[in-house]
């Protein structure tokens, strides 16, 4: 049962209200979920305070409905919250809490897109175009849904091991999912997504999961005979050519991504996370050399073959060249004016014109919020993606088991190159590639993922901050087996 | 666009205390990580001492449920500040597949071997399903061999008999070595 101190002023009733909710009974609680919860509220204010700003900005004054809003945000995050006090009681207090502000930011920077949007179509005389903060808004709840899901069913995250093949099948056809002729939809040139009736998904972004709970299952029974069996070379170790099995799959799958799907951020991820999980499993770096060479012969090949990546490198290439910038390159050059428009301390909520950039509120939004944030809020955010992702790492580490250890580290990773790819791509440090970015992009698929995501996180992490379960002391042995064996027993003093 | 524009100066107020505010979150957030990663800080530990409250807390009895008995120390943070000086809280792999992972020591026996039910499962070939366990005893942990192949080894000794583990001290379990820190 939860042990909570008292505290002063008005926490006391505040916690006192949530301490109520039911907690299993034989679980000793440290105070962890109270740590959480303060700084959950934190991320509230975060989240008003910058829609506050917003409104301001725009309208001249802040109406009280900035505050219900507010106070909506913090309710929902709130449910999830006491979802973790029930069904994960030990688990990490900062990674919900960040999650939360990310999301919060990310909503508002939405809603300050569509106000951009209106206001535009306002002065051309267009129709006002409804806006997406609302939906973004649904598909939150929809993504908490999962998150309490997630963490109900799954008491145990071994459990997930036994269905490692099973999730490595149902992986692979997710992935290959919207490919299909009757199903798949193609959007803005890529043929990612899934139209059941007026929604649109994106089936990538679940099987991403999916798939890293095979690679850890498949793993975990393999580890010893990829990193042990092999030929030493140059001072390299090579693998024997038939443990490269897995390896070539998972590279002929990201590329067949790339092919069929034409997503470049997709195929990315898949193969660096997979790599990741490769290397965290074997400790081998000659896997990471091997991979990376695969990587690039792909680069290669898929360079010469196909238009859309060619397209991709000349615009990140050639970025302010010939006439580039107005066509090829025209998002990311404009992207780019975003962020020196915002120089360090940025345009101030509400005050920029991040709209100019097309798709500002998906692949873009790092621009927005480089824009009117500037350097300060981008470090500021960069630095709660890391926070997120070393907690997800700090999860592998405690897990007692490997398959857990292998989980934890394939899921954070897959956060971390995400970011990378996305905020990389934006920034011109790498191509562009559509992905988006975790919990603040607008897109449905995203945020329920990685909501999912989290909740394995939280999962694993209260895995190993529970004292051990409270079994009964076994019998050191079998009474009877002693009793019948033909063996005298000898005292010792 | 409507009402009357807010002037720059208020605008570059709310842009710079938005920024303090988003930082300031960040910061609390390393907080937190900090205290989870290395216990509570000096100060909060001596208000805990002084007042009783704070984020350090301890497992002192809550009046709102005065039936229930005062829980055993579960883990670094709460193990009470008179108790702290000798009981070990933690259980440290410094040594081994699952070196730098810490096990908080609750009120139960820790089970340590290949079985995937241990409290502890090694990926040890030297070590035995089930290995061996750490049980506590008035205050005091005890190893005791559960019959392994390769045996248990509290620094030198083998561990025939269940021996009290001083704190710091090394049990050997394959590859793996183990210590009880505070």
């Amino acid at each position: 049962m939860t042990v909570l101190p008292p505290l002063r002023g008005k926490a006391v009733d505040l916690t006192g209200t949530f301490a109520r909710f039911p907690i299993p009974a034989d679980v000793h609680l440290p105070p962890y979920r109270r740590r959480e919860l303060s700084l959950l509220l934190f991320a509230g204010l975060l989240a008003t305070a910058a829609l506050a700003a917003v409104v301001l900005a725009v309208d001249g004054k802040i109406t009280t409905s900035v505050f219900v809003y507010g106070l909506g945000f913090s309710a929902l995050w709130g449910v999830a919250h006491l979802a973790v006090r029930r069904f994960a009681p030990a688990a990490d207090p900062v990674l919900l809490p960040l999650v939360a502000a990310l999301n919060g930011l990310g909503l508002v920077m939405i809603y300050r897109l569509d106000l951009a949007k209106v206001e535009a179509a306002e002065k051309a005389g267009r129709k006002i175009p409804s806006g997406v903060a609302p939906l973004q808004m649904i598909w939150t709840l929809l993504a908490l849904v999962v998150f309490v899901l997630v963490l109900a069913v799954i008491r145990d995250h071994k459990t997930l091991s036994r269905y490692a093949y099973t999730a490595g099948l149902v992986g692979l056809v997710f992935l290959v999912l919207p490919a299909m002729p009757v199903f798949g939809a193609t959007i803005n040139g890529a043929r990612l997504w899934l139209r059941v009736g007026p929604f649109t998904f994106q089936p990538s972004e679940i099987s991403k999961i999916i798939l890293m709970v095979f690679f850890a299952g498949y793993l975990v029974n393999k580890r010893e005979v990829l990193s042990v069996a092999s030929r030493s070379f140059l001072g390299i170790h090579f693998p024997r050519a038939r443990d490269l099995g897995p390896v070539l799959v998972a590279w002929l799958a990201s590329l067949g991504v790339l092919v069929v799907e034409k997503d470049l951020g997709s195929s990315l991820l898949f193969f660096g996370m997979f790599l990741v999980i490769l290397y965290v499993a074997t400790e081998r770096a000659s896997w990471v050399l091997i991979g990376l060479a695969l990587f690039s012969l792909g680069a290669v090949i898929s360079y010469h073959l196909f238009g859309h990546v060619q397209v991709r490198v000349d615009g990140w290439l050639h970025a302010f060249d010939g006439d580039n910038p107005t066509s090829t390159s025209y998002q990311l050059v404009q992207g780019l004016f975003g962020f020196a428009a915002g120089e360090i301390t940025g345009t101030g909520l509400g005050q920029g014109s991040p709209q100019r950039v097309p798709f500002a509120n998906t692949d873009f939004i790092v621009a927005s919020i480089g824009e009117e944030l500037g350097l300060a809020g981008i470090m500021a955010i960069l630095v709660i993606y890391g926070l997120v992702v070393t907690r997800g790492l700090r999860a592998a580490l405690g897990a007692r088991d490997p398959f857990g250890k292998m989980l934890a580290t394939g899921l954070a990773a897959s956060f971390a190159l995400q970011v990378f790819v996305q905020v990389g791509g934006v920034m011109r440090l790498i191509p562009l590639t559509g992905l988006t970015l975790p919990f603040i992009s607008y897109g449905g698929s995203s945020i329920v993922s990685n909501a999912a995501i989290i909740a394995l996180l939280l999962r694993i992490s209260d895995s190993y901050r529970r004292p051990g379960p409270a079994t009964p002391a076994a019998p050191l042995f079998d009474p009877n087996a002693v009793a019948d064996s033909p063996t005298q027993a000898v005292r010792t003093t | 666009m409507s009402g009357s524009q807010p002037s720059d100066l208020v605008l570059l107020v709310v842009k710079i205390s938005f920024l303090a505010l988003l930082w300031l979150f960040v910061l609390a957030a390393v907080r937190a990580v900090r205290a989870d990663m290395f216990g509570p800080t000096k100060r909060q530990r001596q208000n805990v001492q002084g007042l009783g409250h704070g984020a350090a807390a301890q497992p002192a009895p809550v009046p709102a449920h005065p039936a229930r008995p005062a829980p055993p120390p579960a883990g670094p943070q709460n193990a009470p500040a008179s108790r702290r000086a000798r009981t070990p809280s933690k259980l440290v792999v410094t040594k081994g597949h699952l070196a730098g992972t810490i096990l908080p020591l609750g009120p139960a026996p820790v089970t340590i071997g290949r079985a995937q039910d241990s409290t502890l499962v090694l990926e040890d070939d030297f070590a035995s399903a089930r290995h061996a366990r750490l049980v506590p005893h008035d205050g005091q942990w005890f190893v005791e061999d559960l019959g392994s192949t390769n045996g248990t080894y509290l620094d030198r000794t083998k561990v025939t008999s269940p021996m009290p583990v001083p704190l710091g001290a090394p049990v050997r379990i394959g590859k793996t070595v183990l210590e009880l820190h505070r």
